[in-house]
């Protein structure tokens, strides 16, 4: 049976680690590549970065961090952020990334989806998801640009179509629950969990060992992805491990 | 001593290469036939299709290459799709034929109640434990990504293999061909101490 995974993320901005509350709010902590290594250290089973750079010359820094963290970490990495087009999955994935998370490009190409899968196979390609339920709709409904536009779809129709083009995991934020240290979404979490046959990595809302335990069984997520808890050892990587594991979770 | 890491245009050899050099050894990233036929050990990486690393393989002649390196006794290592192009075949998008050096083909997974890609850390069982890429190691997690398993020919060639609904190969070896499905370059300390065996065979000393 697969472990359940645990995944610190990055959040990188011209090769510097900072971490946004709620999209916003920036914070230095550190260098991307030695947190690497000490979360590779601490049995993180993952790690995802984001590349939230503006401008060219920040992607170009990106492509460096991704090359170094290849040569220092044995574990698997995904990096999002910025990319658009086959080429520059490419680019990073050459660089020694496993997966490649594209969210708002996607959205607006979702040949994108396929296109990566073709090329580099599905298990390569992650499409996050940004959702928040929507009122009017009574249904949760797809974000993107950072969770600035809503885009009238719907998250569990767009998983399931992200699936059926080759996608091999979905990175599922819930904008409400994204930090507030409340807990996933659970309801949000199992609702795509059961609606497609990959992976499900739950994001957001993490604050407390028990959160991850909730997602991981009413959830019915494959792995659980948290930022600032992590960055600022609120909850050592380790420690939750052995609580997972002794309330009869798998876990590496 | 240089352990050739087979460079036919696909898959992450980046971190192979880094994990072999951390390890202490020079990792040698190569689509050269007289680099890989002058090395001591030979990695086979691999992501994608079945077919078109098969293709690019016969493209650039490195199919002979490394049946040829094979054949010399040197230690191979087929990582991922690198260990399913060791056997003879994939039904991978129609059928397509390997490199012939293991029997046995490589199958898609039934899926079902289990999620395909096989993706992310199981439990090694190991049939063989006294085997020199085993030896002195315990039992534990390593990292998989696939949606293809092999299913051997001959039971001797199983070393370990990983549970996901029924028993998936996860380690074969023969004389001095092996293959690891998962990526042991990914795969922890355990996955470092599998690649710390293999290329302790390559240097000579963990062969009697």
């Amino acid at each position: 049976m697969l472990a359940k995974r645990i995944i610190p993320c990055l959040d990188v901005k011209d090769g510097r680690v900072v971490k946004g509350v709620n999209f916003v709010n920036l914070r230095d902590a550190g260098d991307p590549v030695e947190l690497a290594a000490l979360y590779d250290q601490e049995g993180a089973d993952e790690l995802v970065f984001l590349d939230i750079s503006a401008s060219n010359e920040g992607r170009a820094t990106m492509v460096e961090v991704v090359k170094q963290t290849a040569g220092e970490i044995s574990i698997p990495f995904t990096v999002g952020g910025g990319i658009s087009q086959v080429e520059d999955m490419k680019r990073i994935l050459r660089a020694g990334a496993d997966k490649i998370g594209i969210n708002t490009a996607a959205v607006l190409n979702p040949d994108l989806i396929s296109g990566g899968a073709k090329h580099f196979g599905s298990q390569c390609i992650v499409v996050a998801v940004d959702a928040k339920y929507n009122e009017e709709l009574k249904d949760w409904e797809v974000y993107t640009h950072g969770g600035q536009k809503g885009t009238g779809l719907r998250a569990i129709q767009w998983v399931q179509e992200a699936e059926a083009r080759g996608a091999g995991e979905i990175l599922l934020t819930s904008m409400e629950a994204d930090g507030t240290k409340d807990g996933f979404d659970l309801s949000l979490t199992k609702a795509v969990s059961n609606a497609v046959g990959i992976p499900v990595i739950a994001s957001g809302g993490a604050g407390k060992v028990s959160h991850f335990y909730d997602v991981f069984t009413q959830g019915q997520a494959d792995a659980a992805l948290a930022a600032t808890i992590f960055h600022y050892k609120e909850i050592a990587i380790p420690d939750l491990k052995k609580d997972l594991k002794s309330r009869g979770v798998e876990i590496r | 001593m240089a352990i050739a890491i087979v460079d036919y245009g696909m898959g992450n050899l980046h971190s192979v290469s880094k994990a072999v050099e951390r390890l202490g050894y020079e990792g040698l990233v190569t689509g050269g036939a007289s680099a890989i036929l002058g090395a001591d050990g030979v990695v086979l990486p691999g992501v994608g299709a079945f077919g078109d690393a098969m293709a690019h393989l016969r493209g650039t002649g490195l199919d002979t290459v490394v049946r040829q390196a094979a054949a010399n006794g040197t230690p191979l290592l087929g990582i991922c799709l690198g260990m399913q192009l060791l056997f003879d075949e994939s039904e991978e998008h129609g059928r397509n034929e390997g490199l012939g050096l293991l029997p046995g083909r490589a199958v898609r997974f039934a899926g079902g109640s289990y999620k395909v890609p096989h993706m992310g850390w199981n439990r090694l069982a190991f049939l063989q434990p006294e085997s020199p890429l085993l030896a002195g190691l315990d039992e534990g997690y390593v990292y998989f990504v696939h949606s293809y398993h092999v299913e051997p020919q001959a039971a001797a060639d199983l070393l370990a293999v990983t549970d996901y609904g029924h028993p998936v190969t996860a380690i074969v070896g023969r004389n001095n061909v092996y293959g690891m499905q998962f990526h042991p370059e990914k795969s922890g300390e355990l996955g470092m101490s599998l690649l710390r065996s293999f290329l302790a065979l390559a240097q000579g000393d963990g062969l009697s």
